[in-house]
């Protein structure tokens, strides 16, 4: 049992992480474009085409991934950051930080494709519906969290700061989503309902299953490569990084 | 106990040392309340409508301005430090400080909230609510925001990273605050929002001090 845990601790160290996450990198972008292809092709080619909402429902298997990853991946900040406040590992808060644009990002495609999605189907660009309001705050709550760390000079201060903020942050989201929940139900102030989507065919299903699968994969490969950018960064007065052949061949000395 | 006491008297005999940061708050809430009417226009029925919004959107944002002060002196002249040093709890001593911070901060703006409410003419049925309400959020407020307080001590441009750090947060206290009062007008009541209310106060005062606390031990590293 000991050897198990040994073996995960020496990847938790940036020096032995590096070269693995190297190695991982490259595999991680192949799935992602295999399953990009593969999404594509159902979303277009076979997935059929909706009787209420035409062609351009096709937008779902952008938007629905997008979310999904948007939330999934503040999770998995949140809890990279618990692990780092746990046990005060380095790399755990690199990863939080490498995630955090990616995150960022996730939440500002699913607005930005459901303001494109909702234009053409309810003739508007935004309802104040409960989904598309979490998103916003959940787009904030990222913004807040990149700001903070990048405001503080000390990286291991702006992880630990990070950390508390995703904590804080993941306890509020679910009482953020059923207060504007809520908050939208009482109102009744957008004649749209989200709600009662029509059931969906299998193979939309399978498409926007394949295409989440795609977002997820790129997602770990962009964290990776970010995280090793922060790598270098932090560890730049190290002997493992001075030694490393990208860092003593690129120079041409 | 008596070490939260200690803490709630020294910072309220510091604050009524310097009156004026706390008469600041108080009118700039009254400012921010009075522009609304007059952005929008005096017609009553719809400024009887939005009031209770805009008296909470303008307690958020006044509880902001207070809060960037909640730790800053005290770091600056290392009393933090002496508190983070002393054989009392941190997090009982940053309890009695968002205590002292809502009592000067928070309970005046609760205080005032009906005057200004009959500005927009709400009942006194719909004015009790507010205040209630108001009772029930401010000391949120003040909780949520000392997280936020805590983690940007002694940063670059503190004052607006707190406000993107905490406003988002401040979204459920708001939802449930001008929705208590929304409620009571619009005669469904407002016990159910009420309650919401308090249960997040609950396990604000639970759970904010702790982190609170965490985030000061790391800004004090």
């Amino acid at each position: 049992m000991s050897n198990g845990l040994i073996n995960w601790f020496r990847y938790a160290s940036p020096q032995s992480f590096y070269p693995l996450a190297g190695k991982m990198i490259p595999w991680f972008w192949a799935l992602a474009a295999l399953f990009t292809g593969v999404g594509l092709w159902i979303s277009f080619f076979v997935a059929p085409t909706d009787a209420v909402q035409g062609e351009g429902y096709r937008i779902i298997f952008i938007h629905v991934p997008a979310s999904w990853m948007s939330m999934f991946i503040y999770c998995v900040m949140a809890g990279w950051a618990a692990i780092g406040l746990a046990l005060n590992t380095r790399l755990s808060g690199m990863m939080a930080t490498a995630l955090a644009p990616t995150g960022a990002l996730m939440a500002f495609l699913s607005l930005w494709t459901g303001a494109l999605w909702g234009k053409p189907m309810w003739g508007t660009w935004w309802v104040w519906d409960a989904r598309l309001t979490s998103e916003l705050i959940l787009f904030f709550l990222y913004i807040g969290f990149i700001a903070l760390q990048a405001a503080i000079d000390d990286p291991r201060r702006a992880d630990k700061a990070g950390a508390i903020l995703a904590l804080v942050g993941v306890v509020n989201i679910p009482i953020i989503y059923f207060s504007v929940k809520w908050w939208n139900t009482l109102h009744q102030g957008a004649s749209v309902s989200l709600n009662k989507s029509p059931s969906m065919a299998q193979t939309m299903l399978w498409g926007m299953l394949v295409m989440a699968l795609a977002f997820w994969m790129y997602a770990i490969a962009i964290a990776l490569m970010r995280a090793r950018a922060i790598m270098l960064e932090r560890e730049a007065h190290t002997e493992w990084v001075r030694s490393l052949p990208e860092v003593t061949g690129g120079s041409a000395r | 106990m008596k070490a939260i006491l200690a803490v709630v008297r020294r910072d309220l005999l510091l604050a009524m040392r310097r009156k004026s940061e706390v008469l600041t708050v108080l009118f700039f809430f009254m400012i921010v309340v009075s522009l609304f009417p007059l952005g929008i226009g005096p017609e009553t029925p719809l400024l009887r409508k939005i009031a209770p919004g805009i008296l909470w959107v303008a307690a958020l944002l006044a509880s902001m301005l207070g809060l960037a002060r909640l730790f800053a002196a005290d770091h600056a002249d290392g009393t933090l430090e002496q508190l983070a040093l002393s054989p009392s709890p941190l997090g009982l001593l940053v309890t009695g400080k968002i205590a002292a911070h809502w009592l000067v901060s928070g309970l005046p703006l609760v205080l005032l909230a009906p005057v200004l409410g009959i500005q927009f003419d709400l009942d006194a049925g719909a004015l009790g609510v507010l205040v209630v309400a108001l009772l029930l959020g401010t000391p949120l407020l003040s909780l949520i925001g000392a997280i936020g307080a805590a983690l940007t001590l002694g940063l670059r441009g503190g004052g607006v990273l707190l406000s993107l750090l905490v406003l988002p947060l401040y979204v459920p206290a708001l939802i449930f605050g001008a929705g208590a009062v929304e409620a009571h007008v619009s005669g469904l009541g407002a016990g159910g929002h009420l309650s919401l209310l308090a249960a997040l106060l609950a396990l604000a005062v639970f759970f904010a001090p702790w982190a609170a606390t965490a985030a000061l031990r790391i800004a004090l590293e």
